[in-house]
């Protein structure tokens, strides 16, 4: 287990610098391509930089909202409040707050920027479906994502793709419109910025899921740290694998929040998913058994 | 001049990594105290619901005195224990009490069905998974700390700024290892 969390913390590293390297590229391809009028530009990247500011902050508030979840206090639920406690104190976090969604398809989620503004919300499906110790692999899991700061993660990640789709829009209205003069010399940045505009919010929106699969995995493995019990948690994989996790209501800007995908699938399922395939899920957790 | 250069800042580089690992050090020392603490947190809460639940068994059963005493006492000792070896002598017998008390329960079905007893049991199980949660987390505090001083390059200085020890791991005496270790008998 502890080999599999290093493994996955240094793969995030990498994906993430990849990501760096990738979007300071980007930006100087299409300044180059600008040549002088950057003013609309810098204007533009302000603007996401707020955008994702304030993501950041009333991030989680608006996650729970769109997904009506109820905040709910121990006699409501003693099972799922007891669970989140005890888990809560194995981990050495503060107790987040405990919510409930209705919806029979077993998930779960966990939001929040950091421990002490974090929220964990279960469905009513995963309550009943799974029994106490395989609720408590899925929360001990949601409260890796909390103890990991994924939530911080995958916001970095999604305010660099952010960025990336606002200046490959500025630069195809650019052209578009025709604005500016360009030299001579900026034909082959010319020809580089559409190219660039085109593909840099797919790469962008790749790099983003791919971070967000290393950090389930890594939240996996922490989850079976917690508990020291990874079986509970494949079991729970086994059975929504089994009755499928598609929700009654969408949403896809949450979706990579949650335990397992739940939107309804699509083909080129692999690189567009938020999650890793359960398949592979379930084989990793089984195989901790067997090393450090 | 260049050469007074490099020494300062070659001499500020070491203060700083030094000041680093000491601080690591002082961090987790402080973490392992407070979860060392936060045990002690849990058993008291255990502790607290004791005498509800002895006073609701002697409703139903009050000529077993022998067992009261017991459990009253061994309760004692836990509060009272200061090392984490003591620690785990003294939850031994208490745990031992324990099970003296729920045997005369199971005699008693008009005790057994009482809501009271009931969630006295629940709570009482659920401060048993608090105490191993926090034990747990004690135990994962501790390894970062050994490791962080017995590593390279901390290890090296580790003695000289004060962190001469590893901690105790919490751990169960021989006795109760030992009999931990068996099967569990289940009988109907």
């Amino acid at each position: 287990m502890y080999s599999d969390i290093a493994a996955n913390k240094r793969k995030t590293v990498i994906i993430m610098l990849v990501f760096l390297v990738f979007v300071t590229l980007v930006i100087w391809i299409f300044d180059k391509y600008l040549g002088g009028s950057t003013g609309v530009f810098y204007g533009g990247l302000i603007g996401a930089c707020v955008y994702a500011v304030v993501t950041y902050y009333a991030g989680s508030k608006m996650a729970l909202a769109v997904n009506q979840a109820q905040e709910i206090q121990k006699r409501d639920n003693p099972r799922l409040w007891r669970i989140v406690e005890n888990l809560s104190i194995t981990d050495g976090l503060p107790m987040p707050k405990v919510y409930i969604m209705n919806d029979p398809a077993p998930n779960a989620f966990a939001t929040g920027r950091d421990p002490k503004h974090a929220a964990v919300c279960a469905t009513t499906g995963v309550l009943d479906m799974m029994n106490d110790e395989e609720l408590q692999g899925v929360l001990a899991h949601e409260l890796s994502h909390i103890k990991n700061y994924d939530i911080r993660v995958s916001m970095i990640a999604f305010a660099l793709t952010a960025v990336i789709s606002l200046i490959a829009d500025i630069i195809i209205r650019l052209t578009w419109f025709g604005g500016g003069d360009r030299e001579e010399n900026n034909q082959v940045f010319m020809i580089l910025g559409i190219v660039a505009a085109i593909l840099a919010p797919i790469v962008a929106t790749l790099i983003q899921l791919a971070v967000s699969r290393q950090r389930e995995y890594l939240a996996d493995a922490s989850g079976a740290l917690t508990t020291r019990y990874p079986e509970a948690l494949a079991s729970a994989l086994e059975k929504i694998k089994q009755t499928g996790s598609v929700a009654r209501h969408q949403n896809t800007a949450t979706a990579h929040l949650f335990f397992v995908n739940p939107l309804k699938a699509h083909s080129l399922a692999g690189l567009f998913s938020t999650h890793p395939p359960i398949d592979d899920r379930i084989a990793r957790l089984r195989s901790m058994g067997t090393h450090a | 001049m260049t050469v007074i250069i490099v020494i300062v800042v070659v001499v500020v580089l070491l203060i700083a990594i030094g000041a680093a690992m000491y601080n690591g050090l002082v961090r987790l020392n402080q973490q392992s105290n407070e979860a060392w603490s936060d045990i002690t947190v849990q058993l008291k809460r255990r502790a607290d619901l004791i005498p509800n639940l002895v006073n609701t068994v002697k409703g139903y059963a009050s000529h077993e005195k022998s067992v009261f005493e017991d459990v009253t006492a061994a309760r004692a000792n836990t509060l009272s224990a200061q090392t984490p070896g003591e620690a785990g002598k003294a939850e031994g017998d208490f745990q031992k009490t324990l099970k003296s008390l729920f045997a005369v329960a199971e005699a008693y079905p008009d005790l057994k069905a009482s809501q009271n007893f009931q969630e006295l049991q629940a709570e009482l199980t659920d401060t048993e998974d608090k105490i191993q949660a926090s034990r747990r987390f004690y135990n994962g505090v501790v390894r970062d700390f050994n490791t962080k001083r017995k590593t390279f390059p901390t290890n090296i200085f580790a003695g000289m700024l004060g962190f001469k020890q590893d901690k105790e791991f919490f751990e169960v005496d021989e006795a109760e290892a030992a009999a931990v270790a068996q099967p569990v008998d289940v009988k109907f």
